[in-house]
């Protein structure tokens, strides 16, 4: 909410428009966006994809989890142009097809969600958190979706869905040597 | 068909008694889920795919060509006069397609006579126009260029303050909401404080709690002509509908509400705000759809909050621990609109039985963000003082709590002489009491300087429901179903438990339902999903409809296979005369032979006769006892305790919305400073039902439960706290720096580790 009678019209003005490069779920996507579009207004505005959600916009719920390079961030704190060339994955990468990850079927099946809007952002911190170990301690998992608000109180449930993913993804790793 | 009837209907702690639209025939409720095959099972929500693949769209979601977006002009002061309004500026901003102010806006009629858009302002963050632009950027950039000039006038934000002579007015006519107190008397209370052995008597304080649902208010509105169609957070559809229409002088057939995918609520979405019609107005002058989706901030200021309380609660006993008298005086704050308090009395009035009470809630314009309904609202607020005071009497008088609960439990409803469709709280009692081991002094141990101990309280609360609420279920030719529901789901599993009540009427199997709903286009009316009711009033509605298309396909499956009415049976599309399959003949040869089926079963919530539908609770590791009635999902209903016992955490130890009353501004109005329960916050919750039938309640049997869960986990954890420290702690929240603080005061100088 802005309160503020600033006069400042040049000053908001900005440079315009620049391109940046995106490469979202292993596709590339050449974006014009203004230097303070945020990378999650980017991918829900200029490239439609809005399984990541906005609840806050100021780096305090989690709802716009997404990988960076691999890791956990909030689309909301980075900027488009801060993410020129590196890899972003959202919920809509973590599936393919019809085919869910093991993630959003531990999800589903513990129920680990009532509204499901912090969802996506759940996942998206479970799937970093299994990226870096595929056997993470209640206490790593606790943890690792500690930066992820889910009002509507789910949390046990998501650890019981984050411990069922793990599982998965460390059978798959062992299996796969 | 359709007829009228008397109803009584509980409502968030009021009972109604109303005329109502029925129809369908009254079926028997399910008295118990023996040889049931979907209700009473733990089904996995129906939407799970879409809700778990990032594929819901929700309001915010929504994309539509040529869109344009809102954001709304909000008052920095909290309360103040708008001498001049200059908007020349952001008008010229290029891609700033419209301003929006009382300047230039038709009045619409707002809350306690005041219009949409007025020239005062009435609390900090209050809408004073909108602004559409081409993006979201541009949209906030324009706010910064609106030059207001405001007279501020002087301002109240604190309930007992705004009723003090003197005291700035919110409203003309006083700060006073009704001009008098509510008061509710019974019995004779001078004589029941004399005739008790023991008096005592607190003030407790509880908090103004902020919804923070997670998808914040949001609005998509697009105009054809003078037909609007409305994307809106909503916890009631049928509700906006009627008050867009209204505002904007169009018949219902032309406003359209759509919310499929709704990201929590808790009671702020069920009201409708300043938002809506801006939006709506946005669009209407723009020529083009706006979405104005509120952000954080604009979220925790404007959208309803739970009206903080100052309740004087003196009790009257006898030594064995009987009750003889309550006498409770609440200030309750609404903040700058509304009309009436939420149900602070109630639990004063009706959890337990004492034949001498008198209340009185003297209810406070301030100049804040409106309150609403918020999970278990007023009975939340209530029963922390309640609760609280019969557990310090308990100890003082030496008794254990849970006798002291069991002693006083009232059997019928002393408000209105009526007894309860059904109370089972006694059960609860038992029930939860076994699995924690209550014992006297219960469970207090000591390990270093780590005290555990347990505290328990109670609650009541409705939960039945009630018409009107109506429903359509149609059978398509290949055997599949949709159930057809003008309300919503906002997040409690409403889809889920219609489709196994439909499939298990219709004896199909689950795959073959759909539920439509959150469209009020093409729909009956459903109810506001508040309340606990979803369940319980449009619940019995599909089974209703179900068993309606249902008749309707057995007569044509008799009359096509030759058989009397009776020996047929249709299951997943398959006709079966007596148990065996019918040679050759499905619903899909019927098709064939005749072209296409058309079989729409309408169904409705049958009126409440019995009485009321009250129900209730027991106990706090967190163990949440209920009963509720038949439960239809105890997956579904498990969800909603843990997290109802979750909101009840942040109520009791960290939220808060603070207010610096020299200037009425809110100065938490973000998550980081506003804390609502993370992952590390949340304890680990046991829950159990009673589960037994409420057959006077409804066709299912079931009552509501989405509140429950909350209301007695404040005062639960506020009484493990005194029977671990010593400490009464009689305002909300309970910090660790209160409970320091107390121990410090109690132990002299003695060091405290914390």
């Amino acid at each position: 909410m802005t309160i503020l009678t600033e006069n400042a019209l040049d000053r908001i003005t900005g440079p315009g428009k620049v391109s940046v490069s995106l490469s979202v779920n292993e596709e590339t996507h050449a974006v014009e966006v203004e230097p303070r579009r945020t990378l999650l207004d980017t991918l829900r505005v200029d490239l439609g994809l809005t399984g990541t959600k906005k609840g806050c916009d100021m780096g305090e719920c989690g709802s716009c989890t997404v990988l960076v390079d691999g890791k956990p961030m909030y689309s909301c704190l980075l900027l488009a142009v801060e993410c020129d060339g590196r890899e972003i994955m959202t919920v809509e990468g973590l599936s393919s097809g019809d085919r869910l990850d093991p993630v959003q079927q531990a999800f589903a099946e513990y129920q680990g969600f009532e509204c499901g809007f912090c969802t996506p952002g759940q996942e998206m911190a479970v799937k970093g958190l299994l990226e870096a170990s595929t056997t993470p301690t209640p206490e790593e998992v606790q943890r690792g979706v500690s930066g992820n608000i889910c009002r509507c109180g789910q949390y046990r449930r998501i650890f019981k869905a984050a411990a069922a993913a793990a599982e998965v993804y460390e059978a798959a790793r062992i299996k796969g040597g | 068909m359709a007829r009228l009837v008397r109803s009584k209907t509980e409502i968030e702690g009021t009972i109604y008694e109303e005329l109502a639209l029925v129809e369908g025939e009254e079926l028997a409720p399910w008295t118990d889920t023996v040889g049931l095959r979907y209700v009473g099972k733990p089904i996995q929500k129906v939407d799970s795919v879409e809700r778990v693949s990032g594929r819901a769209i929700y309001t915010s979601d929504i994309q539509l060509p040529g869109m344009l977006y809102g954001k709304a002009i909000r008052s920095p002061h909290p309360h103040a006069r708008i001498k001049k309004i200059d908007t020349s500026r952001a008008e010229a901003l290029e891609g700033v397609r419209a301003v929006i102010t009382h300047l230039n806006t038709p009045r619409i009629e707002w809350q306690n006579k005041t219009p949409l858009l007025d020239v005062v302002v009435r609390y900090a963050g209050e809408e004073i126009g909108a602004v559409a632009a081409d993006t979201e950027e541009i949209a906030e950039d324009a706010l910064r260029l609106i030059d207001v000039e405001y007279e501020p006038l002087p301002f109240v934000v604190d309930g007992e303050e705004a009723l003090k002579p003197g005291a700035p007015q919110v409203h003309a006519g006083g700060n006073l909401v009704g001009g008098k107190p509510r008061v509710y008397q019974r019995g004779d209370l001078t004589r029941g404080f004399a005739e008790s052995d023991f008096v005592v008597e607190h003030e407790y304080r509880t908090q103004c709690q902020v919804h923070n649902p997670m998808e914040p208010h949001g609005y998509v509105a697009s105009w054809d002509g003078d037909s609007l169609t409305l994307w809106e957070s909503t916890q009631s559809i049928a509700n906006v509908r009627e008050e867009v229409a209204e505002a904007f002088g169009l018949p219902l057939s032309n406003v359209r509400v759509i919310c499929e995918y709704m990201g929590g609520g808790f009671g702020s979405k069920q009201t409708t705000r300043k938002g809506t019609f801006l939006t709506a107005l946005l669009a209407r002058v723009t020529g083009r759809p706006v979405k104005l989706i509120l952000d954080r901030r604009e979220d925790m200021l404007c959208t309803g909050n739970r009206q903080p309380t100052v309740q004087k609660l003196k009790i009257g006993a006898k030594k064995d621990g009987t009750l003889m008298a309550i006498d409770l005086t609440a200030t309750v704050s609404i903040g700058a609109y509304g009309t009436y308090p939420m149900p602070v009395d109630g639990p004063a009035q009706t959890l337990y039985l004492c034949p001498n009470v008198r209340t009185e809630v003297r209810t406070a314009f301030t100049n804040t963000g409106p309150h609403c309904a918020f999970r278990g609202p007023g009975y939340a607020e209530g029963s922390f003082a309640l609760e609280t005071l019969l557990d310090e009497i308990a100890d003082t008088l030496r008794i254990d709590p849970y006798n002291i609960r069991a002693m006083n439990y009232a059997k019928k409803d002393q408000v209105t002489e009526q007894p309860y469709s059904a109370k089972r709280l006694d059960q609860c009692y038992v029930k939860a009491s076994e699995i924690v081991g209550w014992k006297q002094n219960s469970g207090l141990t000591r390990e270093g300087s780590k005290v555990r101990a347990w505290g328990m309280a109670s609650q009541i609360w409705g939960g039945g429901g009630g018409p009107p609420a109506f429903a359509w279920v149609k059978i398509n030719t290949d055997a599949t179903v949709e159930v057809i529901i003008g309300g919503q789901d906002i997040g409690t599993g409403t889809k889920t438990v219609f489709a196994q009540i439909a499939a298990e009427e219709l004896k199909t199997d689950l795959e073959m339902v759909k539920v439509r709903l959150g469209d009020t286009q093409g729909t009956p009316y459903a109810p506001v999903s508040s309340g606990s009711r979803t369940t319980p009033s449009v619940g019995p509605a599909v089974r209703s409809a179900a068993m309606d298309a249902r008749k309707q396909l057995l007569e044509i499956a008799a009359s096509y296979v030759d058989a009397p009415i009776g020996d047929v049976d249709v299951r997943n599309g398959k006709i079966y005369v007596g148990n065996e399959p019918s040679s050759r003949k499905s619903l899909m040869d019927l098709a064939e032979e005749i072209g296409e089926l058309n079989i729409v079963g309408r169904g409705s919530r049958g009126p409440n006769n019995q009485g009321l539908d009250l129900r209730t609770f027991g106990v706090s590791r967190v163990v949440t006892v209920h009963d509720s009635g038949l439960i239809l999902n105890p997956l579904g209903a498990g969800g909603q305790l843990e997290g109802g016992v979750v909101q009840g955490v942040g109520y009791v130890l960290t939220e808060g919305r603070v207010i610096d009353t020299r200037s009425g501004i809110v100065l938490n109005p973000t998550l980081e400073d506003y804390r609502v329960p993370t992952a590390m916050d949340a304890p680990p919750v046991e829950y159990a039902f009673v589960s037994v039938p409420d057959e006077a309640a409804n066709n299912l049997g079931a009552k509501g439960l989405g509140e429950p869960p909350l209301i007695p986990t404040a005062p639960a954890i506020a009484n493990a706290i005194a029977r671990a420290t010593g400490l009464r702690i009689r305002s909300l929240p309970i910090t660790s720096g209160d409970i320091l603080e107390g121990l410090r005061k109690m132990r002299g100088t003695q060091e405290v580790v914390a």
